[in-house]
């Protein structure tokens, strides 16, 4: 597969919130095909290329730890912003005592992956774009570590690290285990109306360690 | 203003707790954080991210251009300004305005940017007006830190003490001292890894070479302006910063913070002081185009 890499990513905690449990966080079993699209974005992307996530290895067994911090429960507001922006003489903040939550996080601890994706082109891609640019360029990074910023496992505080990973065959946790139902996961966002972005989902089998995403039906 | 970063960093930052309490865990009230199965103990990211917010506040007083956002205390004087603030723009003129200046999400966001020093460092999510426009709003900032491990498993001790101030009138009737809890940890040495991108401070937030200085000088006082009676002795006792020769950076991260080797000295049994403990840096992992640099 010439459009095809492999990459090996692992970090000590990770953070898939299922967005049923987003307020008191809480992690998928395993890394969503987003979120692995996502570290590859990190580390390569052009508006001419997007990834397709293929296959999901999981390399280390699922476990699971929690972590409660204080949290900040609003947002910066672009409307209270502006009178600022016009020259209002105002003390903009948000004071972490009065908007104090403490939320929990289910965390997965010890994670290891490895991500087989591939890209395609896209129409907005220049002429002198092709796959085996990017291939080359994708290539490299791998080997050298490069990367736009560093990957993250689904929340900034988890870095990934990553390589190429060279082996054929990629040995999982899960080797002896023939099918686990994971049950629905997020597949990805469907961006492709900016005024309604939408989440996609898939069932998540995981067959020896392995969820093959390439087939997968997804329901919206 | 000085320029843009132009260098993908990482450092590791090595600093230690001596009779104190590090980090609280609000889910179990409040004794040090400890990671359940392995002992280690845990410093979270926006523990340590707090601090370096306060560092910025104490020493920049609210120059321009290094604004907090989140501060732990309002200036007195906000209430004020919030009439201000509703009198200033209600919905109907932000609408006009949206209408008027598609690039309004852009300027705001550059706004910030500019006068936040910790949105400008670690970034901040922000509410534009534009519906549904998931990305505009968000803004990461170059920094990014992990959480904080101690190099060996840490043992929370609880010190109970007593007080002769009595709170209510009705409890000093029949006592004459209260009792109060404080969990300490003997004492710790933690290990925080973080990374620089130097891609997000061109594209987005302008994250400078002045900027970057201050970030250093804030890690290595992080705690010399945060004593209190929990916190115990803290101090940072190593800054280790590997600046790559490019943008895009020369080697794997994993490979940098490899070649920091921090362990107990083979006949320390109960480490107590930092001297228990010994940095190896193994230069010879680390490729010629990275620059080492030990700030303390």
């Amino acid at each position: 597969m010439a459009k095809g890499v492999k990459v090996r990513v692992w970090g000590d905690y990770a953070l898939f919130t299922r967005p049923e449990m987003k307020v008191e966080r809480c992690s998928y079993d395993v890394i969503t095909p987003s979120a692995a699209r996502g570290i590859l974005e990190a580390i390569y992307w052009h508006p001419g290329m997007r990834w397709v996530i293929d296959r999901i290895y999981v390399k280390k067994p699922i476990q699971f730890t929690s972590v409660r911090r204080n949290e900040v429960k609003s947002k910066i507001l672009a409307s209270n912003v502006l009178p600022v922006y016009n020259g209002k003489p105002e003390q903009l903040c948000i004071s972490s005592k009065a908007e104090i939550v403490q939320r929990a996080s289910l965390l997965l601890r010890n994670v290891e992956y490895v991500i087989e994706a591939h890209f395609e082109m896209t129409e907005k891609a220049n002429e002198s774009d092709n796959p085996g640019k990017f291939k080359d360029i994708i290539m490299r990074r791998l080997r050298k570590g490069e990367c736009f910023h560093t990957p993250y496992f689904g929340c900034r505080e988890f870095p990934v690290k990553f390589c190429l990973c060279e082996e054929e065959e990629v040995l999982t946790a899960y080797e002896n285990e023939d099918e686990r139902d994971l049950g629905f996961m997020l597949y990805d966002m469907d961006y492709s109306d900016r005024n309604n972005i939408q989440p996609m989902f898939f069932r998540a089998i995981m067959k020896k360690g392995i969820i093959d995403v390439q087939n997968c039906e997804v329901v919206r | 203003m000085s320029e843009v970063i132009k260098n993908r960093y990482e450092f590791v930052v090595l600093f230690d707790v001596e009779n104190g309490n590090p980090n609280g865990d609000p889910d179990a009230g409040n004794m040090p954080r400890i990671d359940p199965e392995t002992g280690f103990g845990l410093v979270t990211d926006v523990c340590l991210k707090r601090k370096i917010r306060n560092y910025v506040e104490t020493v920049k007083e609210d120059e321009a251009g290094y604004g907090i956002y989140i501060r732990e205390d309002v200036p007195l004087n906000r209430s004020d300004n919030k009439a201000y603030e509703y009198l200033g723009v209600d919905d109907k003129t932000v609408k006009e305005l949206k209408k008027k200046d598609p690039e309004a999400d852009i300027k705001i966001r550059d706004f910030m940017c500019r006068n936040f020093y910790d949105i400008r460092t670690f970034g901040a999510v922000m509410t534009t007006f534009v519906k549904a426009s998931l990305n505009c709003g968000q803004v990461r900032g170059p920094v990014q830190l992990g959480f904080a491990r101690s190099i060996d498993p840490i043992i929370s001790q609880e010190v109970t003490i007593t007080r002769v101030a009595i709170t209510t009138e009705k409890d000093a009737e029949n006592k004459s001292t209260e009792m109060g809890r404080k969990n300490i940890v003997p004492y710790a040495l933690y290990r925080a890894e973080g990374y620089i991108s130097a891609n997000l401070a061109r594209k987005v937030t302008g994250f400078s070479e002045d900027d970057l200085e201050l970030l250093w000088e804030a890690i290595i006082n992080m705690f010399e302006h945060d004593h209190s009676a929990a916190r115990g002795k803290m101090a940072v006792r190593e800054l280790i910063v590997f600046k790559h020769s490019k943008e895009l950076g020369d080697c794997p991260a994993y490979r940098l913070f490899d070649a920091i080797e921090v362990r107990r000295k083979d006949e320390v049994v109960y480490p107590r002081k930092y001297q228990d403990y010994v940095v190896d840096i193994h230069e010879e992992m680390i490729p010629d185009t990275v620059e080492m640099q030990r700030k303390i």
